[in-house]
């Protein structure tokens, strides 16, 4: 199996842990991950409105790149996946947009959404298996009690992103029993942290992240995970006295596969 | 136009529905003009008792031998004019209908070119009108006899209904019992009385009823043939419970080991047996085997409800039997299911068991339900003390998750629900999310109010956004769009308005009786103001919620009309049928079997034939056409590849004539 | 600058592709937004003010910038109006005139700590400046 991997600037500085993890854990499980060359920023959000051209063609480049190489495009930041998964429908559905890009760019050969979108999860869902995962797994992380967060950019909007049911998503737990926790489920775990807003005015990230962390606590979590650097930001700088720690979950899936310490 | 017809066009205004965009002077004036015509008029209303005098004095003045009107589509009028026709002696096949009101005053704004469409309209119809030829309809019987499909309150009224009037008739029900939905209610809005006080009756009326025959557990497996003439298999689903000699003691139910399967009845409130009935007021009351339960046909072992049974009626063996009857009349009353809500999970109906929907709720206020009637929420047993209602969940919703209509009965079910909890638990909360209150109907709107005016129930104008289950609690946001805020409500139980939706049974049924059908799958009317319990197809009927959301006092109405029209056809000791059927050039066909391929109701057969091809004689294989069976739609000599299929009264010849008639400048 | 208020709707209309009539006024929006409290207008409120034309208040207002594009609204919008693209389309007629930023580069390091994530930087400025 093997992807063309879009790191993401996030990835490369504040969280890197994220991305060694998830190369480590790629390479145990036999996924061949190469890294894109020269890729650029996602823009972190997606364009919502249509007339917006140049702040899709980032992502429009990447997933052309991995069109030429011939292999998925593999994403585990959310927000890369959610702006390349939503600029490749664009790409693929907008005939505006498609024609615009495509004019900038001056392809060999024009990009109309080709290339498949594939989140580090749905690759470990869809690609490796969580039965074949949970083969794999040499340290079994027994008796802990983890909560899935899923946020909002793999989810919403879910007729784009067809990632998991919007409203009840299964895929981070059945993750947690692959490596051989025990699942803990809130239903707030697919309401917002309070996203970018952090910036400037940081009550919001600490009521909304505090309300999703009480819950977790509530019931029991000893851990949260989550695939969203964002998320982990304002889950981690709002935990209060008895919040449970907040990991990116390609560190206990490494944990899990042994391969937590580098060689 | 070389024919010796003498026509006579009527240009109807309808008001001002064709008048106001369509010339009508302007059109008879020009229609006076075409070979043939002798008289050509126009009228307020053609319909009427006064259009139609004009028409017959016409026919008799002017010696007419065939007329067009020009007005409505000929679904609406054509037999009323035909009738017209025939009084003043004309045969109602020369009668020609140009629409000029659906295809073309309606659909146009302009006058000029309303105009000009409605004359090239018109001088089709008088060029076919040349070719018509007077058609004589054939005869065919009636089978006194009818059948209702699905046995719920709907089905049982239809029944009781055609039977009062002296005539056989069955029921076919899918489920082990007749009852339906209706059984599974609590009380009725705005009455108040409870659903088995006046359903139980009708159905014990209907099992003993002499004209009436049950088959439960049993479905529609294939239909064929036409109006009054109707050939059906009924595939009768194993019971495992041999029905002459089961007495319902119910002491296999007893005895069952097999006790972990959810209740059907109770919507997985509650547990039964592998041999069960659904409920205890069940008919026929006689257990049924759910083999994927039973540990005898799981493992091969057990067999205690056999050993148990004094009167022998436990049968392993029993195999499903086909039953074939003839019907003169189908009457289609499948009903309805709330939808599935797994895709509305921001309400955590899957996520929490004390979300539930409002027929759950019906179980757990039931008096005969899990719970004995005391409302206890179904995690922990407990009297929930405050209640949430969240109203339209997946009605009115154009997303791919819910249905673009109105459901209609769950703004007054809500009341009603929110009405009687405050009445038996008055230190209960209850709150009702609603987008607006549907309550048109007699004694409605009063009834609603009395819940908000008399029972304190707080109505809040917004929806629910979410619902998270917390601690034993439900915290429910929603909007409260009159008070401005967004409001946090700490519930013990939400209870979820489901949308409904017909019974998916309906869809491969429609397909059988070839009935048509809208896009959201309930069955489409004749007409939707003026033929509201007749199918499009004859001899096919509507009753109750499988033609559109209605509640039990329509449905009863409804089912009651149904009725009325069946009885009016089994009346009948013959059918006039329609002569515009197919027929096949015997010259002309080369016997190879497309057009039998192509007919959607078996109607054509093959003989082998002396033909006499020009002083040539000889045998030939030849189609032939079943004229009591063939209901004039055309495939075949669409099909025909050497043309000899032949439509009466839709000829090639007079198609080809009314399209050279709007072709030519 | 006098703009005429059906304009910039209809601009904001074309941008965002929403229509508002389809919106039936149910307010599920409002009642599913995690950014209401700090809201001086509500998600069905620029829904219903977009649609009369009622802009500027709607541009005056801090509410633009409140929105999380969490998309929970247009995920569970019964009717497919898509409330998060239409406060995007106000915020972007906002900040696409003249010096009308509502964030610059300059104001970024006061509000940055050493966690933030880069991607949290990005994403403000996206949102907050042209």
């Amino acid at each position: 199996m093997v992807y063309s991997y879009f790191p993401g600037c996030t990835l490369k500085t504040k969280a890197k842990d994220l991305d060694a993890y998830a190369r480590r854990s790629a390479e145990a499980l036999g996924v061949t991950l190469e890294e894109l060359p020269e890729w650029q920023c996602c823009g972190a959000v997606y364009p919502i409105a249509q007339d917006e051209i140049a702040t899709r063609l980032s992502s429009v480049r990447a997933l052309n790149s991995a069109k030429e190489l011939g292999h998925p495009l593999l994403t585990l930041c959310s927000a890369c996946h959610h702006v390349i998964k939503r600029v490749n429908e664009d790409m693929r559905a907008n005939e505006d947009i498609r024609g615009k890009a495509n004019r900038y760019l001056e392809l060999a050969e024009p990009y109309a959404g080709e290339t498949r979108v594939v989140h580090y999860l749905e690759m470990l869902r869809d690609g490796v298996g969580f039965a074949e995962l949970k083969k794999k797994v040499v340290n079994p992380l027994k008796g802990r009690k983890i909560a899935a967060y899923y946020g909002c950019l793999l989810l919403r909007p879910n007729d784009v992103m067809q990632f998991d049911n919007p409203e009840n998503p299964t895929i981070l737990e059945d993750f947690i029993r692959a490596i051989g926790a025990e699942p803990v489920v809130s239903a707030l775990r697919n309401e917002c942290c309070g996203a970018y807003v952090a910036l400037e005015d940081k009550s919001v990230p600490e009521k909304l992240a505090g309300r999703i962390l009480d819950s977790m606590r509530d019931l029991g979590a000893d851990s949260v995970i989550t695939a969203c650097p964002l998320c982990r930001y304002n889950l981690y700088t709002n935990r209060r006295e008895g919040h449970p720690p907040v990991y990116y979950f390609t560190e206990l899936l490494a944990e899990a596969l042994g391969v937590k310490e580098a060689n | 136009m070389s024919s010796l017809q003498k026509i006579g066009v009527f240009v109807c205004w309808c008001g001002s529905n064709i008048a106001a965009t369509v010339d009508v002077k302007a059109v008879a004036e020009a229609a006076s003009h075409e070979p043939g015509v002798v008289f050509a008029t126009d009228y307020q209303y053609m319909c009427s008792e006064g259009g139609q005098a004009r028409i017959r004095e016409a026919i008799r003045e002017y010696g007419l031998t065939g007329i067009v009107i020009c007005s409505c589509s000929p679904r609406m009028h054509e037999a009323t004019f035909r009738k017209t026709a025939q009084a003043a002696g004309l045969n109602p096949y020369m009668v020609e209908i140009a629409n000029i009101r659906e295809q073309c005053s309606w659909i146009h704004r302009d006058m000029a070119e309303g105009t000009e469409k409605a004359i090239i309209l018109a001088k089709a119809a008088i060029a076919k009108l040349h070719l018509n030829t007077p058609l004589k309809a054939g005869e065919s019987p009636v089978v006194k006899r009818a059948l209702v499909i699905g046995g719920g309150i709907a089905g049982i009224q239809t029944a009781l209904d055609i039977a009062d009037a002296g005539y056989e008739v069955d029921i076919v029900e899918k489920t082990p019992t007749i009852g339906g939905k209706m059984a599974q209610l609590d009380k009725t809005f705005p009455t108040l009385d409870c659903a088995a006080c006046i359903l139980t009756p009708k159905m014990v009326e209907a099992a003993q009823n002499e004209k009436i025959h049950l088959y439960t557990w049993s479905e529609v497996q294939s239909v064929k043939g036409f109006v009054g003439n109707f050939t059906v298999e009924i595939r009768k689903k194993a019971r495992y419970v041999d029905e002459t000699k089961c007495t319902g003691c119910g002491l296999c139910m007893e005895k069952c080991p097999s006790r972990k399967t959810k209740s059907e009845f109770n919507l997985g409130l509650s547990n039964r047996t592998a041999i069960y009935i659904p409920f205890a007021q069940a008919i026929p009351n006689v257990p049924v085997i759910d083999t994927e339960a039973c540990l005898k046909f799981k493992t091969g072992k057990c067999g205690i409800c056999q050993k148990n049974c004094a009167a022998g009626a436990i049968d392993y063996e029993q195999k499903d039997e086909i039953i074939t009857q003839q019907y003169g009349a189908i009457v289609a009353a499948t009903g309805f299911n709330p939808i599935s809500l797994e895709r509305y999970d921001e309400f955590a109906y899957s996520q929490s068991p004390d979300v539930i929907t409002s027929l759950e709720l019906e179980r757990l206020m039931n008096a005969a339900g899990p719970t004995k009637g005391v409302l206890l929420r179904p995690s922990d047993h407990e009297h929930p003390k405050t209640i949430v209602f969240v109203q339209c969940v997946g009605s009115r919703d154009t997303t791919d998750c819910g249905k673009p209509y109105c459901s209609k009965i769950c703004c007054m079910y809500t009341a009603k629900h929110a009405m009687m909890i405050r009445e038996k638990y008055p230190d209960t909360d209850v709150h009702v999310f609603y987008i607006d209150v549907r309550t048109p109907g007699k004694n409605f709107d009063e009834f609603y109010r009395r819940a908000v005016e008399q029972y304190g129930v707080d109505y809040i104008k917004g929806m629910v956004g979410k619902v998270v289950p917390h601690d034993g609690k439900l915290l429910v946001q929603g909007s409260d769009l009159i008070g401005g805020e967004q409001i946090k409500i700490d519930a013990d139980l939400v209870v979820l308005a489901a949308a409904i939706e017909p019974d998916k049974s309906a869809r491969p049924l429609a397909t059988m009786l070839t009935a048509s059908m809208d896009t959201n799958d309930f069955f489409t009317e004749a007409h939707p103001k003026l033929r509201p319990v007749e199918s499009p197809t004859a001899g096919v009927f509507l009753s109750g919620v499988c033609q559109g959301p209605k509640d039990i006092p329509e449905t009863v109405a409804q089912a009651g009309a149904a009725a009325a029209k069946v009885i009016g056809l089994l009346a009948k000791d013959k059918l006039v049928g329609n002569p515009c059927v197919a027929h096949s050039n015997e010259l002309m066909c080369n016997g190879c079997a497309t057009c039998e391929n192509v007919c959607p109701y078996g109607a054509i057969g093959y003989i082998d034939k002396e033909i006499n091809d020009h002083g040539r004689r000889e045998v030939r294989r030849i189609a032939l056409v079943n004229e009591a069976v063939c209901q004039g739609c055309g495939a075949c000599t669409v099909a025909c590849p050497s043309g000899a299929m032949d439509l009466k009264g839709f000829s090639n010849q007079q198609i080809m004539a009314e399209v050279d008639a709007i072709c030519k400048p | 600058m006098a703009v005429n208020p059906m304009e910039l709707r209809d601009t904001v209309l074309r941008i965002t592709g929403v229509n508002p009539r389809k919106c039936m006024k149910c307010g599920k929006c409002s009642g599913t937004c995690p950014a209401y409290d700090q809201m001086e207008y509500h998600p069905h409120q620029f829904v219903a003010m977009v649609e009369k034309g009622d802009i500027e208040r709607l541009m005056a207002s801090p509410s633009v910038f409140m929105c999380l594009s969490c998309f929970a609204c247009v995920e569970r919008c019964p009717r497919g109006v898509e409330p998060a693209k239409l406060i995007e389309g106000i915020r972007l007629a906002m900040i696409r005139q003249k010096d009308a930023n509502h964030m610059t580069m300059n104001d970024v390091p006061a509000l940055l700590d050493s966690e933030m994530p880069q991607q949290a930087i990005t994403s403000a400025l996206r949102k907050y400046a042209k």
